[in-house]
């Protein structure tokens, strides 16, 4: 595969294959005319809103509904009391209270026994608007017995902490995944640590161990979650419109929580207003629309609000990481060892592959090469909300690449080294692809030094340096900060990875009509990422139909086939995989239409983009549209080969694919304030080949403004009793445009091997790598100070308190 | 979507109007100006006024003047408009310095000067401008207007002198010739609330401070002000230590509370460090003024 070839350019002017073009989708969103879930407006629809625990831990004593059942306008109240009443397979639990989690655990619909965490749903109001719903609520009398909150994660496994799965029969917070365990470890224990000890004790080697906070942030998508659900009490059809990254195992997931047979259920997400991993899970929102069409037989809409999204819905993070690394003082690594405290709230709701509890935390040996590596992921409960694993976090490799890049800036703190140097010693060289990794990935290619010099060069670092000591000189305080990341995205390979038992391979379906117009039936779903563009893009270039002549369709799991959906940077890996393997297999077809046509053995062709010619004589041809028609027409077939130009595929990944980068960020900070500017940012990323470079540049950019987003403001901190403290956009900070520096993106192409077009996806590169590269500035910067480590989000006040030599610890309420 | 709970709404024509609408909606009827705090709060159901009434009409509450030796702002003047009044430029920078980093320009066109004072939130810049600059502000009833010192408007967070059947109409603040201002913020995020902010007035004249305002927002400063500070450094030479000293005083009088947006210690901290550098900047400017 070599990189990006120049594609011929269509009648509409848009390239027939790889390159920049505006987004297909754009059209509608830009006019005002997208249809989100809330654009649902089905006749004789009602509207939903939840009742939900003021309280972290909390025994329900009483639970009064008859106010609010008396309101005008409320059609029905539903408690947990309601959907114990209501029979379900005995597989998932006798009734409806309770649903399983993508982990295996349970959650609560509505709370029966007590509340676990502040937003839990704990009754449901119907009605005949949301206004009049959410009045009822006001109507609805519960006596709670509050209960000890388990706030700090550190905390949880204290033999004094109160249980918060009593539900569960145990006895403390501990948490044991579905294979057994309750700890999940990779790597090689002992040899790391030998390693670590022989350090500890060589003269020649240092040992630095840092503890790493990355606190829990949110996802935070423009739109919230929602659903509309319509239960036909006739044909026993569920149709649901809902906000779905994964349309299609949600069908599945309803089948199990609702009994129902999975081929009369529908599951429609439209547009999706941003995901970010939030929309990966099922909620106990979308399941109360579902159990109130059915106690209604009408249709139900429930549209959270911001709070609600906020505090309720998938978190991200919440990993205390407690790390160590050995190395020689020449600045070569030897051994990194791990020991995370996972916080993963009062249900374990965590999205990731079964056999990977951590995700895929064990990439935190990054882009280095050393022999010995080990990490212990100890996940427990405490009274926060579920979820786990969501904004734009790859499965935890952003914990991952923040923890392996932070901690390299400390051992090179320690040595007295520049971390540009201590980073290039280490890096893993060219020739050693495919780089099998201490715990167990092989890196499919990569030229990783050749991308950290042209960041390098990009950004001017050596001039940087200079100015970097002359104004400390002057007692200014400027700081430069590198991030070197490596993502292993695409998940995967049906053999290794499955949630809930489904394979993460993802079918596809491609129509090629008789006027060689196209239709591509697509599993995944874009949230945003531009696949209506960037699909037809990979079909223009293997078939030479031009991309305004393919419509991608997805999100109605009637109309699309069978496959796990957008999050983990997958589509491209896998559904982009798959849209070039199914495009191909349309391509070998017409190859023998054209033979037929032509009049000569199929081996006499060659394909030149569009159209299949005779070898030698490129006039006696039949471009792709022409063919389209004859597999329709009337020409006789070969034989065994049926009419029409369609095919499907499912592809099934080989490995995961690694795109990596290099970021620089430069920024100033006030001592007398904390306050942190940044002036530069550099990005060079290589994702493999590039289908859309705007497309590309744009996910770039947005993964960059969270990245600073996550590094000095984003936060969801508890106080003791249990109180979230960023359940409002007031609190839950996100950057603006004000924030964010003239972005300086740059690009290093290495295709992946073992991709059929070379991609390896980028929706989450830039949030992944981003927040180490601030974070590293911003402690570059104050580290005259004698400051080493201070934890995200460095907002002012964390700064200046770095400084003092007093750090604030981030996750709690600040005393 | 937040929504919030069944609400009564009438549109004021006069102040007058206004007044009696007031009276006759009775004690739980709220006026309503640029909605920007108070829509929130009802959207959050923290609020939930039975009848919101409207002064968005009242073109009487509007704009800003000169009259005699003081400037006039009314109640329903928007940020956007006092950001780019050429008067307050003139006279008071501070104005603008604070303003171009309240919030962001869809709040300022729409919030206005008299619901920003009469929130009364206790981290709100403009009141540390009003307590910077003294003057007075003018309150009317049915009975008729009472003028109170901007200094005792506030009386703790989210209470002011206005009372049930009373309207904000307008603030007043006086010329000082030769003076100079300046408004120091610290904010987490851009149109963030501060985390702490320090606005001055100082009149240098004859090589001492003759006249001086310390305004203090965020920070748990009684009514928003730094006497002590004010009276350490009237009559004195603007010299560093002097206005490091003054600084000291002021931070010293605050009472910060620890929360998302800092610890207290650092607020206190920024007390005084905000505060010195707005003195700089604002005797620089009265000195080449």
């Amino acid at each position: 595969m070599t990189a990006v070839e120049e594609a011929p350019i269509s009648a509409a002017g848009n390239p027939i294959g790889f390159g920049s073009m505006k987004r297909k989708e754009d059209q509608r969103f830009v006019r005002g005319q997208g249809n989100y879930v809330d654009d649902v407006n089905l006749p004789g629809m009602l509207h939903g809103a939840i009742l939900r625990s003021p309280h972290a831990h909390a025994k329900i004593l009483s639970i009064d509904t008859s106010r609010a059942e008396a309101h005008p306008g409320v059609v029905a109240v539903i408690t947990g009391k309601t959907l114990e009443g209501i029979p379900r397979p005995a597989l998932l639990g006798d009734n409806f209270a309770w649903m399983p989690t993508l982990s295996y655990d349970t959650q609560a619909v509505l709370a029966t026994d007590k509340v676990r965490f502040q937003g839990q749903e704990v009754a449901f109001v119907i009605a005949t608007d949301r206004y009049t719903a959410k009045d009822a609520l006001e109507l609805i009398d519960v006596d709670y017995e509050p209960l000890g909150a388990v706030m700090d994660a550190k905390k949880a496994m204290d033999p004094s902490a109160p249980v918060i799965r009593d539900d569960k029969g145990q006895t403390d917070n501990s948490i044991t995944d579905v294979l057994g365990n309750k700890y999940w470890e990779s790597g090689n224990a002992i040899g790391t640590q030998e390693a670590i000890d022989k350090a500890k004790a060589d003269p020649n080697c240092v040992v630095v161990t840092q503890e790493i906070m990355y606190p829990r942030v949110h996802p935070a998508p423009m739109e919230t979650c929602g659903s509309v659900a319509y239960l036909d009490p006739v044909s026993g059809q569920l149709t649901l419109w809902t906000t779905s990254q994964a349309p299609h195992a949600h069908r599945t997931v309803y089948a199990l929580v609702a009994g129902l047979p999975e081929h009369k259920i529908r599951i429609i997400s439209p547009d999706v207003g941003g995901g970010f991993g939030n929309k990966v899970g099922v909620y106990p929102g979308y399941v109360l629309s579902v159990v109130g069409s059915i106690v209604t037989g009408k249709p139900v809409k429930w549209m959270e609000d911001r709070s609600e999204n906020l505090m309720s819905t998938s978190f991200a993070r919440d990993y205390h990481m407690n790390g160590t690394i050995a190395a020689t003082k020449e600045g070569k690594i030897l051994a990194v060892d791990v020991d995370v405290l996972a916080d993963h709230g009062a249900f374990n709701g965590v999205a990731q592959p079964t056999k990977f509890p951590a995700g895929f935390f064990h990439i935190f040996t990054g882009s280095y090469d050393y022999p010995n590596a080990h990490c212990k992921v100890t996940p427990v409960y405490t009274n926060k909300a579920p979820g786990g694993v969501a904004y734009a976090c790859s499965f935890r490799i952003t914990e991952a690449a923040y923890f392996i890049e932070r901690l390299v800036d400390c051992l090179a703190a320690e040595l007295g080294m520049d971390p540009a140097e201590l980073r290039l010693k280490n890096l893993i060289k060219p020739e050693q692809f495919p780089y099998e990794t201490p715990t167990g990935w092989v890196y499919d290619s990569g030229q990783y030094e050749k991308t950290m010099r042209l960041a390098m060069e990009m950004v001017g670092y050596d001039e940087l340096r200079k100015e970097q000591a002359e104004k400390r000189a002057r007692g200014e305080y400027m700081g430069i900060g590198i991030s070197f990341f490596t993502e292993g995205v695409g998940a995967g390979p049906r053999k290794d990875m499955d949630i809930l038992g489904l394979g993460m391979a993802d079918g596809i379906e491609l129509r090629v009509h008789p006027t060689g117009k196209a239709q591509l039936r697509l599993s995944v779903q874009t949230q945003g990422q531009g696949h209506e563009t960037t699909y037809a893009q990979i079909v223009a270039h293997e078939l030479g139909i031009p991309p305004e002549d393919i419509e991608v369709i997805h999100g109605d799991t009637d109309n699309t086939p069978f496959g796990l959906g957008t999050y983990g940077s997958r589509s491209t890996p896998v559904s982009g995989a798959a849209a070039a393997v199914v495009s191909r297999k349309v391509r070998d077809k017409a190859r023998l239409i054209a033979a037929a046509a032509l009049e000569c053995s199929p081996d006499d062709l060659e394909w030149s983009l569009g159209k299949w010619s005779v070898k030698g004589d490129p006039d006696r041809a039949k471009t792709i549209q022409e063919i389209a028609l004859l597999s329709h027409g009337s020409l006789e077939l070969p034989e065994g080969v049926e009419g029409h130009l369609d095919a499907t595929a499912v592809y099934n990944p080989p490995n995961l694919t690694y795109p990596y980068g290099c970021y620089i960020c430069v920024v100033d900070v006030d001592p007398g304030t904390g306050q942190v500017k940044i002036r530069r940012f550099v990005a060079v990323d290589d994702c493999g080949t590039r289908i859309n470079p705007m497309i590309v540049e744009g996910q770039v950019h947005g993964g960059l403004a969270d990245g600073v987003g996550m590094a000095l403001m984003e936060l969801i901190a508890f106080d003791e009793d249990g109180n979230c403290l960023g359940g409002s956009f007031m609190d839950y900070l996100l950057p603006t445009a004000v924030e964010c520096p003239d972005w300086e993106l740059g690009e290093t192409v290495t295709p992946s091997p073992h991709h059929p077009i070379g991609a390896k996806g980028v929706g989450e590169s830039a949030t992944v790598g981003s927040p180490a590269a601030v974070v590293n500035a911003v402690i570059d910067a104050i580290s005259p100070f004698g400051v080493r480590h201070a934890d995200m989000p460095l907002t002012p006040a964390n700064v200046w308190r770095a400084i003092q030599g007093n750090p604030v610890r981030v996750d709690m309420a600040v005393e | 979507m937040q929504t919030p709970a069944p609400v009564d709404y009438a549109r004021a024509t006069s102040v007058d109007h206004a007044l009696q609408l007031l009276e006759q909606h009775g004690e739980d009827a709220r006026v309503i100006a640029g909605g920007h705090s108070l829509i929130p709060m009802m959207r959050l159901r923290i609020a939930s006024p039975t009848t919101l009434i409207d002064l968005n009409d009242l073109d009487e509450l509007k704009g800003i003047r000169v009259e005699g030796n003081e400037i006039v702002i009314g109640a329903m003047t928007r940020h956007a408009e006092v950001l780019d009044s050429a008067i307050l430029a003139e006279h008071y920078p501070i104005f603008r310095e604070a303003e171009k980093l309240i919030a962001d320009p869809v709040v300022r066109n729409r919030g206005t000067v008299g619901g920003s004072m009469c929130q009364a939130d206790p981290s709100e810049d403009l009141s540390a401008v009003g307590s910077a600059l003294g003057g007075t502000v003018v309150i009317r009833s049915k009975s008729g207007s009472r003028t109170v010192p901007i200094r005792e408007f506030h009386f703790g967070p989210y209470m002011t002198q206005v009372a049930d059947g009373e309207i904000l109409t307008e603030v007043r603040f006086p010329i000082r010739p030769g003076a100079g201002s300046a408004y120091e913020k610290v904010e987490r995020r851009v149109g963030d609330w501060p985390v702490a902010s320090a606005g001055v007035f100082v009149v240098v004249r004859d090589g001492v401070v003759s006249d001086c305002g310390i305004g203090l927002t965020a920070v748990g400063a009684e009514h928003f002000s730094a006497p002590g500070a004010e009276e350490f450094l009237v009559g004195k030479a603007p010299t560093e230590e002097n206005l490091a000293q003054a600084a000291a005083i002021a931070a010293d009088s605050c009472s910060p509370v620890s929360d998302q947006r800092g610890p207290a210690d650092y607020k206190k901290h920024l007390a005084q460090e905000l505060t010195l550098r707005a003195l700089r900047r604002a005797v620089a400017a009265s000195q080449g003024a």
